[in-house]
């Protein structure tokens, strides 16, 4: 491996590492604020426990999230630096923006959050956690339209003297069609974790401790797969529009996630197929026609064209060379995250209509779906992550810089092998690490909780200290 | 003056602040091995911080978000060409961040003496590394014809640059000490008193040694009256911690960090990087920036969004003023 794959390596697994914490702490944010709420306006003691429990988790996420996420900003310049000469001029300002209006907002004010009840009053306590909730989908929006600019390049021209990217329209940068479509998508895909990630857990008490706190992890329950559902519905509905932007910007992506070789019109949508991986030679396949038409441009007529199409196409266009990306990679991402994606919908609604009326489920099979929920629209948007960039090959911007051309020029293989080990074995750990502190908060249950008034003792202990 | 010059001087402001901020928080983590006694102590300097230290941090990723949007060749080059001790700082504030988040969620002394091994660690690499690399960077390093850095890991480990990491280790656990001294009460506040004076000795003869070398090297008028004010408020800091005065130490350790950053700023305008093999070869304001087109969008978002981030920021610094001492930390960790 040269210092290209190395480094291609090091982004792969250091981006999808930060983005299981990314989604938790988006989905949860606005379920921790919205339980707050609940508590703040009925003062029902179950609502300010949940709060609390919930709240400690989102926590512990966030703090691997806020911890992997400055990997995240060095490694353009470190392993990228032509990359980042390149398109500089246009995709560091989302970047600095995206630092100056949401992570000041995230940090200081869950900061104000996790430290201020016993400092602030209950509203302006409540406002806090908002204020960090809004700003993880700042964050999220200008971070978005950056990667946009990498799936469909707008608002630009291309300075031959100086050999960049540089801008011309920054509205337009804001307002990609891609941006605009992949943001519903992923806040959406983001509330089906969060919602997830509490109708599991509520689940997993509801059965294993049928006697502790089943009113409260059933109002939880509900909570979270009502949210699971609305919200998958909304990733389905705005996954489609994707779709139709991604067949027009970056025909290739989508004829690969089909592994579809020849232009057809109507063309099928592939459920499966059973021989070569990439799908070019099947033994049997299972095809639903016309629904990639119909996906794809809106029609059940419409023209799909195929891969070997787009690279003749692009031959001709950007000079010999190889514009297909992985296709096994493309064609089964795709297809997994489709259905871990179902999977997650139907596993919120067999728990909302097995606790129907106050009904407690006892089934070993329950138990199992309680486990397996959070993880479900996680691993989904871990899949669609890895067939949206992979999908992007062999470009690092479409049409504009190829991957190979971005790597830093003056970074030796064994430097970029060096800090990969460093942060894969240091991820490994804290993997376990945050995982096993998850699990032993999970297993505490609701939290007691205090609801006097706090003393005026200037000796009196901390509300909350670490 | 010039939108390059302006920019310029804004990422200059974002290192002073990162650098004062997360100087004091670098400072408190280094405590943690160097002023307390036992576990309740280690809380209360870990809960100084607590609230603060995420929103110090922030205004290292927006300085470096601002490099990469307002001057991308400087971005490239820097971070490229300081591989190592940057991924040395990253792996530094991944432990310290999670350590600082995880210390107080078990009570086992074992789990607790490993996060404090990696708070330990991971405040005293960036605070030595930090000065490494602003010194180098400001001194030059090898910089060829297409504006890459050609040198290696040992490159920057030179006398100047390594003195410069000195400096800013002991200067930040003098400020560190200043700022224990001013939040917290009883015992741990009076030996926080004492330490900032002893370091304080210390790091008064380092930095006034790199302030002349930087003097002599800079050649400018501006570096040696900035230097010369920057020594003068860290004398100023000694003599008020001396005298029991805490808040007006911290603020005066707080100019010299400031001060120091301006004089490093002053000593590199208008190149960002020079290049030690050919003055040709320097990156400059002007060599390295965005278009005209994106600094004028990214001015405007600084002066309507800085001044709002500065009054949210200071705010909390106002709701977390209250001193603590070991008499405010709870006993419970899992039930509340």
């Amino acid at each position: 491996m040269d210092a290209l794959d190395i480094a291609r390596w090091q982004f792969g697994i250091t981006t999808v590492y930060h983005f299981f914490f990314v989604p938790v702490t988006i989905g949860l944010s606005f379920l921790v604020a919205g339980l707050q709420t609940a508590w703040w306006r009925t003062k029902k003691e179950k609502y300010l426990k949940l709060t609390k429990f919930f709240g400690k988790l989102f926590l512990i996420n966030f703090a691997m999230g806020v911890a992997t996420g400055i990997v995240q900003e060095f490694q353009f310049g470190m392993n990228w630096s032509d990359y980042s000469r390149f398109v500089g001029d246009i995709f560091g300002a989302p970047l600095a923006i995206e630092g100056l209006l949401a992570f000041f907002l995230e940090s200081t004010f869950l900061g104000l959050w996790i430290f201020g009840w016993d400092r602030l009053k209950p509203g302006v306590h409540l406002a806090t956690i908002w204020i960090a909730a809004v700003g993880t989908l700042l964050s999220a929006y200008f971070i978005l339209a950056a990667n946009s600019f990498m799936q469909h390049p707008v608002g630009y021209t291309f300075n031959a003297a100086k050999n960049r990217a540089e801008l011309t329209d920054f509205g337009a940068v804001l307002t990609n069609k891609v941006a605009l479509v992949t943001f519903p998508h992923t806040i959406a895909s983001c509330f089906m974790v969060g919602g997830a990630f509490v109708a599991g857990i509520a689940m997993w008490h509801l059965v294993r401790h049928p006697a502790r706190d089943a009113e409260a992890f059933l109002t939880a329950l509900r909570l979270g797969g009502a949210t699971l559902i609305i919200a998958g519905l909304a990733t389905v509905v705005t996954g489609d529009s994707q779709g139709k932007v991604m067949t027009e910007v970056q025909p290739m992506k989508m004829a690969a996630a089909e592994g579809l070789y020849e232009t057809k019109q109507p063309a099928p949508f592939s459920l499966l197929t059973i021989g070569t991986l990439d799908g070019s030679k099947s033994v049997y396949k299972l095809e639903v026609p016309r629904l990639l038409s119909y996906l794809g441009t809106g029609s059940v007529n419409g023209q799909v064209k195929g891969i070997n199409a787009l690279q003749s196409e692009y031959e001709q266009k950007y000079g010999p060379g190889d514009y297909s990306p992985n296709i096994p990679i493309t064609y089964w991402t795709f297809r997994a995250m489709i259905t871990v994606g179902f999977l997650a919908m139907a596993g919120g609604a067999w728990m909302l209509w097995s606790t129907r009326r106050q009904r407690m489920p006892t089934s070993k099979w329950m138990l199992r779906t309680a486990l397996a929920l959070p993880l479900l629209p996680l691993v989904g948007m871990s899949f669609g992550w890895i067939f949206t960039e992979m999908g992007r090959q062999p470009w690092a911007v479409f049409g504009l810089m190829p991957t190979a051309a971005g790597v830093s020029p003056g970074t030796t293989a064994a430097e970029v092998l060096t800090s990969l080990i460093g942060f894969t074995a240091l991820y490994g750990v804290l993997a376990v690490v945050e995982v096993k502190l998850l699990l032993k908060y999970i297993q505490a249950g609701l939290p007691e909780v205090d609801t006097t008034v706090p003393s005026d003792d200037s000796d009196a202990p901390l509300a909350f200290a670490y | 003056m010039e939108l390059t010059t302006f920019w310029f001087i804004l990422i200059a402001v974002l290192w002073v602040g990162y650098l004062v901020l997360e100087g004091f928080d670098f400072g408190v983590g280094m405590l943690i091995g160097l002023l307390a006694r036992n576990d309740t102590e280690r809380r209360v300097l870990i809960n100084t911080i607590g609230p603060l230290w995420d929103g110090n941090e922030v205004w290292l990723l927006v300085a470096g978000g601002a490099t990469f949007a307002a001057f991308p060749e400087w971005y490239a080059t820097l971070f490229s060409g300081f591989y190592l001790p940057l991924f040395l700082i990253l792996m530094a504030l991944i432990v310290r961040g999670v350590g600082l988040e995880f210390r107080g969620k078990r009570p086992e002394a074992m789990w607790r003496r490993r996060w404090d091994a990696a708070i330990i660690v991971g405040s005293t690499v960036p605070a030595l590394l930090w000065g490494v690399a602003l010194a180098n960077i400001v001194h030059g390093v090898p910089i060829d014809s297409h504006k890459e850095y050609v040198g290696s890991f040992f490159t920057l480990l030179n006398p100047y640059a390594l003195l410069g990491g000195l400096v800013t280790l002991t200067v930040f656990i003098v400020h560190g000490s200043m700022f224990v001294a001013l939040k917290t009460v009883g015992d741990i506040r009076k030996r926080a008193r004492i330490l900032a004076l002893k370091v304080g000795a210390l790091a008064a003869v380092l930095a006034v040694a790199f302030i002349v070398w930087t003097g002599f090297d800079q050649g400018k008028l501006a570096v040696w009256l900035l230097g010369l004010l920057a020594a003068g408020a860290f004398v100023g800091a000694i003599v008020a911690i001396f005298r029991g005065r805490e808040g007006v130490a911290f603020t005066a350790t707080s100019l010299t960090i400031g001060l120091v950053a301006i004089m490093l700023f002053t000593g590199l305008f208008p190149d960002v990087m020079p290049s030690s093999l050919d003055a040709a070869w320097n990156l400059t304001t002007h060599n390295a920036s965005s278009t005209h087109y994106t600094l004028v969008i990214m001015s405007w978002v600084a002066v309507i969004f800085t001044p709002i981030v500065l009054m949210y920021q200071s705010w909390s610094y106002w709701v977390f003023r209250k001193r603590i001492g070991v008499q405010h930390i709870p006993m419970d960790v899992l039930t509340k």
